[in-house]
Order: structure tokens, then sequence, then C-alpha cells
């Protein structure tokens, strides 16, 4: 993209300093104290260690980033990317269709479009999953319809495929909203040009739409991946806490084992590896 | 045109995908025993339970203006910061810090608020919920509305500009109408993330109140009856109608703004 | 261009900054939440204390306490203000009440192992017994429990102990053993649940091997995971708290259970508990006063009410819990068969889970292991 201030000579300098000041300051101000601050008071008992019953000794220790390097959290983290990295997938294969179809309806649709995406989430997320149980269930309508034809019930729930559905179900409108921001604002010219150019319509996708709309894709992609990656509630209640994800096990060392030195060595891994992906996606929408 | 056929298979499947979880759900807020997921007969009694459940009405209300009052600061402030990170900075850094909330994982962030409002001896309350879910929900509004300026045109505010229009009434008079939709988008994304958000909001709203979260899970040790259900079909019938609502005064509004 | 830089640089000094904010803040921390107390110590609650100066807020379980207790109480005793706070589990309840500062809890409901690991954070007030008369009420056995004997910092709300719940009609024989959840006959393969809760987990197979669920030797732990991952492939699910929900519905047969949260009196009448022969814990919620707290008459004042047998029954006649009141408990018509009706010399056969202190994270690691397949 061209650059900013650069290739024309737009307005003074202190103008685009008094800019820069009224549109980042009151934003990262904020983050600062409400965001940067907390992380630091929690994530700096990284340093200290677990008391006998759960308090903290200031003692410094670097002992909690050598237990990170272990088979068994190595092996939940592994499944966890899987697990997110597949519902990525699915979310986008849906996902970008469907936003591409809203931002062709006529205005007044749009907005109801939308908005039925968000509806079913003004619900409560507990109901929504007990849903999925009913639908899932050995006995859950699901099986019951297979039931009715003759077929052998699946075993659907508590299994990995429950869990990328109940994830894939609560991010689906995090793909979504983003997709359709960024495919709304296109040009329909260009489209238009590129077919009366000669292209076909896949190719007209291929080299126009999609390189157009690729930090919607990002940016969608991030916001599915990264709570599914970080998720407890949904591989307990639909996995049926059969196979542990990071989320869980954050979750388990502050709330369970009282152990926030470790918990917080896992989170500073977790937020590092996020924050480096969060980077590279940066990079990549800076540069489309 | 054809390959718009191909592209409904999704577009309806995901409708369907989104939309069969919430008619089970709308079922089982008629079920005459009291589990959530065990149908057992029709009856509207859990309909009378919850207009007595006060604990549920209050949760409701609180976590409306929760909702609300984080919306309106994450979109404030989420679009603002979106306009900085796109035309005054070239930063990845801040671009990656802005979205740091959205990817940080939420029992740190309320442990860690929970710390700090114990040391800054800010009361617990609405408050301070409000602007814990102020934190992450400015994250996603202002991804979204950057996703719509990244590669925009950026040729109208140079106009006006040009046409001696200073910065802020560009600002609000030509960029603001454009970026409107992806505002929109990010507003819907902010109130929806705020109205489910459990674990912030349980660790920093402190004792005298409770959001609808809240109770709700709290209710999981005794099991969660119907009443939640037919909760839930209502807050469906209620947002539903809102939509249409809108709708239809957008409409007058606009008909009436050619008269 | 200046205002790249410095924007570029803003984010690392604030980082710094907030850094060194924080080890600055957990210096100040530490000191302080073993002294927060106010005015009142341990030698200076005022029995004619005024207590409508005085407010309450409790945390406890839903549904745990009547529904017009708050009412009831204010009336009685004319605090200014009382309020009941909710919580799913201890674990919330834990880190609310241990994240530093005033958590404005004064009276809060927890099991014996964090009455026992609050206190050895010292954030706990020593019960005044001269305050507490009706913990005369209290069965002698519930006055010796091993997390915290002579009720010095927690008073006892409710007792039980953990077993197999299950359904009559479903199963082929009642269930005897832990071994019939570990190693489920075909009829009950995968319609068994266990618990998440790491301590619980582990009981059953503890159990089994003839250990104590409070060990904390290596080879012992290790040989119990071993039987947990065996019996992982049978099992339906892990839950801890919708394993009743299960029964009822029939997707599970045979659940590991607390006496208390087994449904039998649900109104088919086909589901009952049982004690597995190789023996199980006696869980106990208790009841514990804040350090922090600045109503510590009004706290005294709200437990005493709670040991009133009039008051105490309540648990046992509605949410079937068994309580460890002999006073109130002398007044509750037990039904033959019911699980009130277990004394408290059975329940004593069961061990108390005690917090291991440090040993605890053997059994983070247990549960993390064999959940994590």
């Amino acid at each position: 993209m061209k650059p900013q201030a650069a290739a024309r000579p737009v307005s003074p300098v202190r103008e685009r300093r008094l800019g820069a000041f009224v549109f980042l300051a009151p934003g990262l101000v904020y983050l600062v104290v409400l965001m940067l601050v907390p992380l630091a008071l929690v994530l700096s008992n990284v340093f200290f260690q677990r008391g006998r019953f759960g308090g903290l000794v200031y003692e410094f220790t670097t002992e909690n980033f050598t237990r990170l390097i272990d088979p068994l959290y190595l092996g939940v983290v592994g499944d966890s990317l899987k697990i997110a990295a597949v519902t990525t997938l699915i979310a986008l294969l849906l996902g970008y269709p469907t936003a591409y179809l809203i931002a062709q309806l006529p205005p007044k649709w749009k907005t109801i479009a939308l908005v039925a995406i968000v509806l079913p989430f003004w619900t409560n997320f507990i109901i929504r999953v007990y849903a999925w149980i009913i639908l899932l269930n050995g006995q859950g309508l699901i099986n019951s319809g297979l039931k009715v034809f003759g077929l052998d019930p699946l075993e659907l729930l508590y299994t990995d495929g429950a869990v990328v559905t109940g994830l894939l179900y609560s991010y689906l409108p995090l793909m979504v909203l983003p997709l359709y921001a960024a495919i709304d604002k296109l040009d329909p010219q260009l489209r238009e040009a590129s077919a009366n150019l000669g292209a076909s319509p896949l190719t007209t996708f291929r080299k126009v739409t999609l390189p157009l709309t690729v930090p919607g894709v990002l940016t969608g992609s991030l916001f599915v991946f990264v709570p599914s990656f970080g998720n407890f509630v949904i591989p307990e209640m639909l996995g049926g806490g059969k196979s542990i994800m990071v989320g869980n096990l954050i979750r388990t060392e502050f709330l369970k084992a009282r152990d926030w030195p470790f918990g917080s060595a896992l989170a500073t891994a977790l937020v590092v590896v996020l924050v480096l992906l969060l980077i590279a996606q940066a990079r990549a929408a800076r540069r489309a | 045109m054809r390959r718009s056929r191909l592209l409904h298979v999704p577009f309806w499947f995901t409708y369907f995908f989104l939309y069969a979880p919430i008619v089970v759900l709308v079922m089982m807020s008629f079920n005459s025993g009291k589990s959530a997921y065990t149908y057992e007969g029709f009856s509207l009694k859990w309909y009378g339970v919850l207009a007595q459940d006060k604990k549920v009405m209050e949760g409701l209300v609180n976590t409306l203006v929760v909702a609300v009052g984080s919306t309106v600061i994450a979109t404030v402030l989420g679009t603002l910061l979106a306009v900085g990170l796109a035309r005054y900075t070239r930063s990845k850094t801040l671009d990656a810090f802005a979205l740091m909330p959205a990817v940080l994982p939420d029992l740190v962030l309320a442990i860690g608020l929970l710390v700090f409002y114990g040391l800054v001896q800010f009361t617990l309350g609405l408050y301070s919920v409000i602007l814990a879910h102020g934190v992450f929900a400015m994250a996603f509004v202002a991804a979204v509305v950057r996703t719509r300026l990244a590669g925009a045109d950026t040729s109208l505010e140079e106009a006006s500009r040009d046409l001696g229009a200073g910065p802020v009434t560009t600002f609000v008079k030509v960029t603001l109408p454009q970026l409107a939709p992806g505002i929109v988008a990010g507003a819907l994304l902010a109130f929806t993330l705020s109205l489910d958000e459990f674990v912030i909001a349980f660790f920093t709203i402190g004792n005298l109140e409770q959001t609808l979260p809240i109770v709700i899970y709290s209710m999981i040790r005794f099991g969660v009856t119907p009443e939640i259900n037919a909760l839930g079909t209502i807050l469906l019938l209620v947002s539903f109608t809102a939509v249409i609502v809108g709708q239809r005064l957008t409409k007058i509004g606009e008909s009436r703004a050619q008269d | 261009m200046f205002r790249t830089r410095f924007t570029r640089r803003l984010p690392a000094a604030v980082a710094a900054a907030g850094l060194a904010l924080a080890v600055a803040a957990c210096g100040g921390e530490s000191t302080d939440s073993a002294e927060t107390a106010p005015q009142a110590t341990a030698a200076q609650l005022n029995p004619n204390a005024d207590l409508s100066k005085q407010s309450l807020n409790v945390t406890v379980w839903d549904g745990y306490t009547p529904k017009e207790l708050t009412e009831k109480f204010k009336e009685k005793f004319k605090v200014s203000d009382m309020n009941i706070v909710l919580h799913a589990t201890n674990e919330e309840a834990m880190t609310k009440l241990t994240a530093g500062g005033d958590s404005g809890i004064d009276v809060a409901f927890v099991s014996g192992q964090y009455a026992q690991a609050l206190n050895e954070q010292g954030l706990l007030e020593p019960i005044h017994p001269e305050l507490i008369p009706n913990l005369s009420n209290l069965y002698p056995e519930a006055t010796q429990l091993s997390y915290d004997k002579g009720n010095k910092i927690s008073v006892p709300y409710t007792w039980g102990t953990t077993g197999i719940c299950y359904r009559t009609d479903l199963v082929k024989a009642p269930p005897t053993s832990w071994n019939d959840i570990l190693k489920p006959p075909a009829w009950a393969d995968k319609k068994v649940t266990m618990m998440t809760t790491e301590r619980w987990l582990a009981l059953p197979a503890l159990k089994v091997l003839g250990y104590s669920v409070n060990t904390d030797k290596d080879e012992e732990i290790a040989k119990a995971k071993q039987l947990l991952l065996e019996a992982k492939p049978h099992l339906l699910k892990y839950d801890d708290t919708t394993f009743g929900d299960l029964l009822v519905s029939g997707d599970a047969v045979m659940v590991e259970a607390w006496d208390g949260w087994c449904p039998t009196t649900d109104e088919k009448q086909n589901i009952k508990f049982a004690v597995p022969k190789e023996g199980s814990d006696l869980w106990v919620d208790t009841m514990v006063i804040m350090k922090s707290s600045k109503n510590k008459e009004a706290a005294h004042a709200f437990i005493n009410y709670i040991l009133d047998p009039e008051v105490h029954r309540w648990a046992a006649e509605n949410i079937n819990y068994k309580v460890p009141n002999k006073a109130a408990m002398d007044q509750v018509k037990v039904a033959p068969g019911s699980l009130l009706g277990i004394k408290p010399a059975e329940l004593l056969d069961g061990e108390s889970i005690i917090d291991l202190g440090q040993a605890s994270t053997k059994f983070t690691r247990l549960s993390s292991e064999v959940t994590a397949d």
C-alpha cells in the first residue's frame, strides 16, 4: 500500500503529531493502565515460588520456566494447536462465502443478515453448550435421527470432534464480521473490470477479491484461532475433560493447584507465542 | 449467477448450523421436567418461574448495563485507535499491542485486574467490570475497523483536506461515514462478547452484584433448569423484535429525509 | 521521524514501568495481606458489639442456604446490610480470597482442606468460641476433624462421603467396589464417570491400592496414575458437576459422586448411593471468617445462627445434606435407607482430605497426566 505522508505534501508536522496524539493516546493509555499493568502484576509472579499452601514466596527462581519443557505440557500445546487450527480452517471455509454473500445483499437485508449471525449469541453460553449436548448425545437428536434410518448411533459427544464443533459454534461470528468488513468495502467496479477483461469468476476471485481481503482473513482467523487455542470450558463440557487443552492447564495451575508462579509461566509462554503470531499478522496485513 | 449458487451452500449451512441449537434451546424451554437436557413433556411453567426470579432478573439488568457501557468505551476508543494505527504510525509493535487483549488468556487478565483494583483501591462493582470488558472489547473493535481501513482509498480524505477542512472535520464528515459499517460490526461484536463473558466479570465484580453468566454458572452445582432456556428464548424474541423495529425506524427516517 | 521513534520506544518503556510497579507492589502486598486486620484482633472481640453498625458479606454455593436466610438474619440481628455472593467451586472462592488486599468477604463457605490452606496463608480470623455458644450442638466427632482439630479456624456446615451413585434399574448388580468404576463390567462400559478435581480423581485408585488419600509418596501416586490411565478408555467423561443429570438421563449408570449430590430423592426413586468396600473420604464444607473482615462480631453471630438447630436442619431437610449438628439431626425425620441416616461414626471411617502443602502439586501433575492422555 502506498506510504503515508511521503508521497504527498499533506499537513504540517505539528498537526500530524496532534493527530497521532488524539487518535492513539486515549486507547493506548487505557490499555497500558488496564491491561499492561495488571498483566505485569500477575506475570511477574513467574519469578517467584509457590508457597507451601498456595501463596507466594518471594524468592527469585527460574524453575518455573524449566518446568515448561516437559513432554506433558508440550503435548497439550500440540493438541491445542491442532484443534484450534482445524476449527479456524472450517470457520474460514464457512465464513468467507457467508460474509461474501452478505456483502452482496441489498442494504436492508445486510443488517438483518449480520445481526442474524450474532443473535444466537445473545442467549446464554451455557444453554447453548447444553443444546449441543442434547444434539450430540448418545440418545440425542442426531443419534435418534440415525436410529430412525436404521443406522448405528455414533459416539459424537465427549470427543475431539465435539470440541471442534463447540469451538466453531462459539467463534464463527468472530470470523464472519471482520471478513464482512473487509469484503464490503471492495469496489465492485474492480471485479467488473476484471470480468470485462475476460477473467473467469474463479480467477477474478483469486487475483482480485482474495488478495484485497487478506487483512480480513487474517483478522478473522486470529479471532477464531486464539480463543480456540486457549479455551477451557468447551474441552471440559463437550470434550468430557478427556483431553485437556492449554486453557485447562492454565486454569488448573491458577485455580486448583494455586500455583500462580507456574501458571504465570504457562500464561507467559502462551502470550509470547500469540504476540509473535500477532506481529506476523500485522506485518502481513501492512504489506497487503 | 452460477458462481453464486455454489457459494449458497456454505451460506445456508452457516445459518442452519448457528440456529439448530437455538431451536433445541427454545424447545427445551417448554420442558415439563427440570433437566436442561432431558425432555419430559410440554409445560409453560418455567416462564412463570423466570418472571419471579429476582436473582436472574437483576443479573440480566446488570449484564445489559455492563454490555452497553463497555461497548461504548470499546467502540469510541477502538475506532480512534484503529484510525491512529492506520494513519499515524507504522509501528507493528503498536499493532500487536492493540490486539493483545484479544489474545490474553482471560483468567490471567481477570486475576491481574483483581490485584490491580485492590492495589489502587478501586471499589469493585459494575464499573470495574465495564472498564475490564472495555479492555478486550476495544481490541476487537479496533481490529474490525482496521480491516475496513486497510488499503482504503484515502483520496476522499485528501480531497477534503485540500478543500480546507481541518483534520477533525475531515474525520467526522468523511472518514467516519466510510468506516460506519466496520464500526457497527465492531460494536455488535463488542456487545456480544460482553453479554456472555464470565471469567473477567466474576473476578472483578466484587460482592454486591452479579451478572447473568455468573448467576447461571453458579447454578451448575444444583442443576441448570429450563428456566434459563426460557430466559434465552425471551432474549432472542426481544433482540429480534428490536432489530425489526430498528429497521422500520431507519426506513421511516430515510424516507422522511428524502421528503 | 520523531514520532515513529517515540512510538516505537513507548511500549518497551511502558512495559518496564509496569514491571517495576508490579514488583514494588508485590513487595508491599506480602506484608499487607498478613496484617490487614483493622481494629479487632484475636483478643479484642466485643460480645456486646452493636451489630447495627456492621454488615455482612458471605460467599457460598448457590442453593446451599435457605432463601430467606438474609431476611431472617437481618431481622434478628439488625445488621446494616447483608449480601450473599455465589461461587460455583472452591477454587473460584479461593482465588478471590487470596488475590491480595481486602476481598470484602466476611464469611466464606469452603471445603475443609481449603480452610486449612487459607489459614496457613494467615488469612483467617481464629474462631472465638465464646461468641458461638451453639458450638456445643456439634457432634463430638465434628470437633476433631484432621484439617482443623478443635475447630480453631473453621466451623463445619455439612459433611459427607464420596462414593458411587447409581441407577438401580440400569445396573445388573449394585456396585460394591471402586473397581466397578475403574474396571466397569461390559454392560457399564463408557457409562461411568469420574471426578475431575485431582484429589477426588485419585481417590478411587488410591483406595483400591490400599493407600491413604493423603499420601505424598511418589511410587504410590505413580501406581494410582497407572490405574487411572487404564480406566480412562472406559469412561464416558470426567465430571464434577453434572453427574447427577447424567444418571437421571440414563447416559451414565454409575458415577463417582459426593453423597449430597447424589439425586436419591429424584421422583423416579431409581437412584441409590453406595460407599465402596475399600473405603472413602470424609468431606466437610465449613464456614470461615476472614482476617480482613471488619465485621467479625457479625460474622460470629452468623455462624452461631447457622448452628441453631432450627436453622441448620434446613440443609438436611431441603438439600439432603448431612449436617454435623447433633441437635439439628436429632430433630430431622430420617427415612429408612436415606443417606441422612449415615452415622457420624461411619463417616469418620473415611479419611479427611487435608491440604498437602508442597506435595499437592504432585496431584495436580497426576490429574494433568491422566486427563491429557
